[in-house]
């Protein structure tokens, strides 16, 4: 194997590193937050970060396809937010009211 | 790049990919409302789509990168498809 | 949130007049362009037969789907458009990093810590694109969720709301980062 090959090998290592630690994070988001619309904002976040990480760390395993990644990672940017949206739209019409916090001492309404 | 080769560092990344696919699923079985189950899927199917770009290096198929970007518009269409039906119907 | 106040006036009125549509022809070279950016980057060869298909594939399929591409009547060609869009997907990928980490110390404490609430943002931007546009990278930007546009309003889900938050201020900003960036190259 050349030097070049095995360096661009490794740095696609660390993204995919990086996007799989993103996209646990995400998940965990989404068992941990308390109601679907904070579970969205975390699940959204982490998870097209995560899968741009992803997709990165590939490129530089396989600069050859980088055109169809490249595709690929417009086409997550693009669709994952308004997905989320419409889920989080569909949740707040269907009458799912946001969880709030208890104000104990300073009662709400700032 | 030839065969099933996963460098150790690769193999971290595949357990957090994992872990993260498991902790969806999780939560796409414990709902409890029917948007939680969306989001699930939806994180699920975004984890998959990057997954697949993943698979074909892995597998040295860049066949696998037509899979990804059908399987992604697909799942993005039923995303969206079913908030509209819930949207709609008023089971929650 | 953190970040100064960009000072945008915040007086917007909110006359919505409907925007003038643009002739046929710009819609479908957009569109045709489009098309045929995307066929390259599938196809990864710059093969002339393969780009010949591609070019007569973009023309049909614009053609065939212009009535349904009103949107991209809202984008402002101009010789900057390279540099905008540049400038946009910095302050984005920016945002986009926040975020994650936001959402990963978020996550990763003992105990979530939370304080949410769903907030009007008011939105200087016309076009349909645009507020589709600002939507999706309110999104994606730390601790806000776009949820519902009205008109001139987006609906969003913020995750921290402090009390004593100057919603008024925090607001504006949730939005104005990015609208600065989008106007220039967004009706």
């Amino acid at each position: 194997m050349s030097g070049v090959a095995d360096v661009f090998s490794f740095i696609g290592d660390l993204f995919l590193v990086v996007g799989g630690a993103f996209l646990f994070l995400g998940a965990l988001g989404l068992l941990r937050m308390p109601d679907v619309f904070n579970r969205i904002q975390a699940g959204t976040k982490a998870a097209t970060l995560g899968a741009l990480s992803l997709l990165v760390g590939v490129g530089f395993q396989h600069p050859e396809w980088a055109g169809k990644l490249a595709l690929i990672a417009l086409f997550v940017l693009i669709t994952t937010p308004v997905g989320s949206s419409a889920i989080a739209r569909a949740a707040l019409l269907t009458g799912l009211r946001p969880w709030r916090k208890a104000h104990g001492e300073a009662e709400e309404k700032p | 790049m030839t065969g099933l080769e996963i460098s150790p560092l690769g193999t971290v990344a595949f357990i957090l990919v994992a872990a993260a696919a498991l902790l969806g699923t999780l939560r796409l079985l414990l709902g409890p409302t029917v948007p939680d189950r969306v989001v699930a899927a939806d994180t699920l199917s975004v984890i998959t789509t990057s997954g697949l770009a993943w698979l074909a290096a892995v597998l040295g198929s860049a066949l696998y990168l037509d899979i990804a970007l059908v399987y992604g518009a697909l799942a993005f269409v039923g995303v969206v498809a079913v908030a509209r039906a819930i949207e709609k119907g008023e089971d929650a | 949130m953190q970040g100064p106040l960009p000072d945008s006036s915040p007086a917007a009125p909110s006359t919505h007049a409907a925007l003038p549509r643009r002739h046929w022809s710009y819609r479908f070279l957009l569109a045709a362009a489009g098309v045929f950016v995307v066929w390259m980057l599938l196809a990864g060869s710059l093969n002339p037969q393969e780009m010949a298909v591609g070019a007569a594939v973009s023309l049909a399929v614009a053609a065939l789907s212009l009535r349904h591409l009103v949107l991209l009547d809202d984008l402002v060609l101009s010789p900057l458009l390279p540099l905008h869009l540049a400038r946009y997907f910095a302050t984005f990928f920016t945002a986009l990093i926040h975020a994650n980490l936001d959402v990963a110390r978020r996550v990763t404490a003992p105990r979530v810590r939370i304080d949410p609430a769903v907030v009007e943002v008011h939105t200087d931007l016309h076009s349909d694109l645009g507020k589709l546009w600002l939507a999706n990278s309110i999104t994606l930007t730390p601790g806000t969720l776009s949820v519902d546009v009205k008109d001139q309003t987006l609906l969003v889900h913020w995750i921290d709301v402090s009390p004593g938050t100057n919603l008024e201020v925090a607001t504006r900003e949730i939005a104005a980062r990015f609208e600065a960036r989008l106007k220039e190259f967004l009706r």
